[in-house]
């Protein structure tokens, strides 16, 4: 589903990625570890077309598309989300009207039908009782006036709705408390399909002891420096970045 | 003088209230283009036109206007060029505690005598007709009233005078919804002066909605005075005429008296919209919310004067003052100037101006779920200009005001 090779990423002029390769299957949960200024949330917002990010060598293959040639539009509605670290508030955009926007927008550039009001309700009833959240999130301004944790289970929310093809998670487990941390993670896990893959960025182990990853893997210094199982995960928990550094370093 | 001023005084001349109250105004001459009232705001190329009286009888509705007006609801009172329109107005069965008039009621008390208040003076020295309210103590008047004002084309360009008094009783209540529209492209001088008296307790709400055609010229003065614990809510939709000014005075007369006025400048085309607050707080305890958003764009510009006065002794005054505009290309205009002045102690007191493009980082999360640019950008801008809306309390307000806002917006064009 998605192929990276040799991605070399600039930003403000300074090299974050370092020749990242990496290959992520449908169906398959990728995690993607690391210690701080590694690039982990460089690599989400290149992949979902943020500006500022200069790509100066490699490809990103996307279900057979030149992802890097899409705008971040398109890249949604070919089937990438990217979940944000941190959801911007938007004063006077109602999030029903956002969300209705959003999917038909979507709907509009895959050819196919838009939906009408009622069934848009419909369908954001049935996904917010899945996920077990209020309807009152939806009257309010996106992401106004929301805790953390309601934030990113708004994320979450859309990820249920827009029903992409290759989800990114940025980070979703940051400032969240251990149960926002289990609903975020009941959300993810229901969304789970052999259609679907995962790249789920996180600095810690804790949220993969709800999300389960196939394949975890080391990003150190801009470039992917070990990958293994979910057991790569425990042993970074035990040991450290550091650990992962002096392997690293010649 | 000006081609503009002698226009006026000889159109008027023998039809003005006050001969004598005219050949003052003219006398005062058009502000000097350098005074800090109107140094944003030129009035060369208006000096250097002609204008004549409207005519005594009244100008027919087409019926694409008379489906506009009928449009809106009862009760409503409807003025074409300056002349009460009975036939479109709907004022039968009006609710207990109101009553309209529509001549004017000369007010000795009410002097303008600042060279920069010049269309104040005129209109104060010819305006023959209005909008007069009267609201009975302890009326709550639960239904809408409406005013319409319709500009239609005429043989030569008009200039059109309105006295408005609103006045209401002790603890007496009011929603007012102002709609300013064109039947025909035109360039008339329209020019309002409104008076609003509130008493202890009372509560008006007030919508004005100006669509005046672009190639008109608006003028409009608020004065507003309210008493003990009276509370003025106002909504300004800026969103018509070539030019258009409006100074908005509230004397907080009273203690405890409160004005949320909010507005929406919208400058697109070669549109010039000109704003300017003068909040006067006067009694212990008052308090101001001012909301104001602007928006300029193509050759537009947007002037904003937001103007707090803390008097000696108002006590537990609490001002607060927000101006955002978006500036939405390169030779767009905007210039805002929040002025705060205290005199007092104890009070409360914030303002803030900012001038900027649409943010970065709302515009990448609306296109990273697969909004388009476009889209995306248009989102944004309605959602920033129809903030202010939230001056209206009721849904009901909204829904009336809002589209006219939204129709406005569709045609600006989002190029930054």
């Amino acid at each position: 589903m998605l192929k990276i090779e040799n991605l070399h990423v600039r930003v403000a002029g300074k090299e974050i990625l370092k020749g990242l390769s990496l290959e992520v299957k449908a169906g398959e949960v990728h995690a993607i570890m690391g210690p701080n200024g590694a690039g982990k949330s460089t690599l989400g917002n290149v992949l979902s077309g943020r500006e500022g990010y200069e790509v100066v060598e490699g490809s990103v293959i996307y279900q057979g598309k030149n992802l890097l040639e899409l705008e971040p539009e398109e890249r949604a509605a070919e089937g990438v989300f990217l979940a944000f670290q941190y959801p911007v508030e938007i004063p006077g955009v109602n999030n029903t009207y956002f969300l209705r926007s959003a999917l038909n927008a979507q709907k509009k550039y895959r050819g196919e039908a838009e939906i009408d009001s009622m069934q848009f309700l419909k369908l954001v009833r049935e996904k917010l009782s899945v996920l077990h959240l209020k309807d009152e999130l939806l009257h309010r301004a996106v992401n106004e006036g929301f805790s953390g944790g309601e934030k990113k289970r708004n994320e979450i929310f859309q990820l249920a709705l827009l029903e992409p093809k290759l989800a990114i998670l940025d980070e979703t487990d940051s400032g969240l408390d251990i149960d926002a941390l289990k609903a975020v993670a009941d959300g993810v896990n229901l969304m789970r399909s052999p259609e679907r893959a995962f790249l789920v960025i996180t600095h810690y182990q804790r949220l993969l002891d709800y999300i389960k990853p196939d394949i975890v893997h080391v990003l150190a210094d801009g470039r992917i420096v070990e990958s293994g199982g979910p057991e790569l995960a425990l042993e970074l928990e035990a040991h450290g970045y550091s650990w992962v550094k002096d392997r690293v370093t010649p | 003088m000006t081609t503009l001023l002698e226009s006026i005084q000889t159109a008027f001349a023998d039809i003005a209230p006050s001969k004598a109250a005219l050949d003052q105004a003219i006398a005062t001459g058009l502000p000097d283009p350098r005074s800090e009232q109107w140094k944003y705001t030129s009035l060369r190329a208006l000096s250097a036109r002609r204008f004549a009286a409207p005519p005594a009888t009244l100008a027919t509705l087409d019926d694409a206007t008379i489906q506009t007006v009928s449009a809106i609801p009862a009760p409503r009172i409807v003025f074409v060029n300056g002349i009460f329109d009975a036939a479109n107005s709907t004022l039968s069965n009006l609710p207990d505690g109101l009553s309209i008039k529509t001549d004017v009621y000369f007010d000795k008390g009410i002097h303008f005598d600042n060279p920069h208040e010049i269309f104040a003076k005129l209109n104060a020295a010819v305006a023959s007709q209005g909008l007069r309210i009267n609201i009975e103590k302890n009326a709550a008047i639960d239904t809408c009233l409406h005013a319409v004002f319709v500009s239609v084309k005429a043989g030569q360009d008009l200039a059109i005078h309105f006295r408005h008094k609103i006045v209401l009783g002790e603890n007496a209540k009011l929603n007012l919804v102002e709609h300013h529209v064109s039947q025909d492209p035109q360039q008339h001088l329209v020019n309002h002066l409104c008076e609003v008296s509130l008493a202890a307790g009372a509560e008006l709400t007030h919508a004005r909605i100006q669509q005046d055609d672009i190639g008109a010229s608006h003028f409009l003065r608020t004065e507003a005075s309210l008493l003990d614990k009276a509370s003025y809510h106002r909504l300004d939709l800026e969103l018509g005429a070539h030019l258009s000014r409006h100074d908005l005075q509230v004397n907080l007369l009273g203690d405890g008296a409160t004005v949320n006025a909010n507005g929406s400048l919208i400058a697109g085309g070669r549109r010039h919209v000109d704003t300017r607050l003068d909040i006067r707080h006067i009694a212990k305890n008052t308090s101001c919310n001012l909301f104001w958003r602007g928006l300029a764009t193509e050759r537009g510009r947007a002037v904003f004067h937001g103007g707090i006065l803390i008097e000696k002794g108002a006590d537990g005054a609490a001002a607060h003052l927000s101006n955002k505009n978006l500036l939405l290309s390169d030779n767009a205009e905007i210039d805002t100037q929040p002025v705060l002045v205290i005199h007092a102690d104890e009070v409360t007191a914030s303002h803030g101006a900012t001038v900027g493009r649409l943010d970065a980082g709302h515009l990448f999360y609306l296109r990273a779920r697969g909004i388009p640019e476009t889209q995306a950008k248009a989102m944004l801008t309605h959602a920033f200009c129809k903030e202010t809306l939230k001056v209206l309390a009721s849904d009901e307000l909204i829904d009336i005001v809002s589209p006219h806002l939204e129709k406005m917006l569709q045609t600006i064009e989002v190029t930054a």
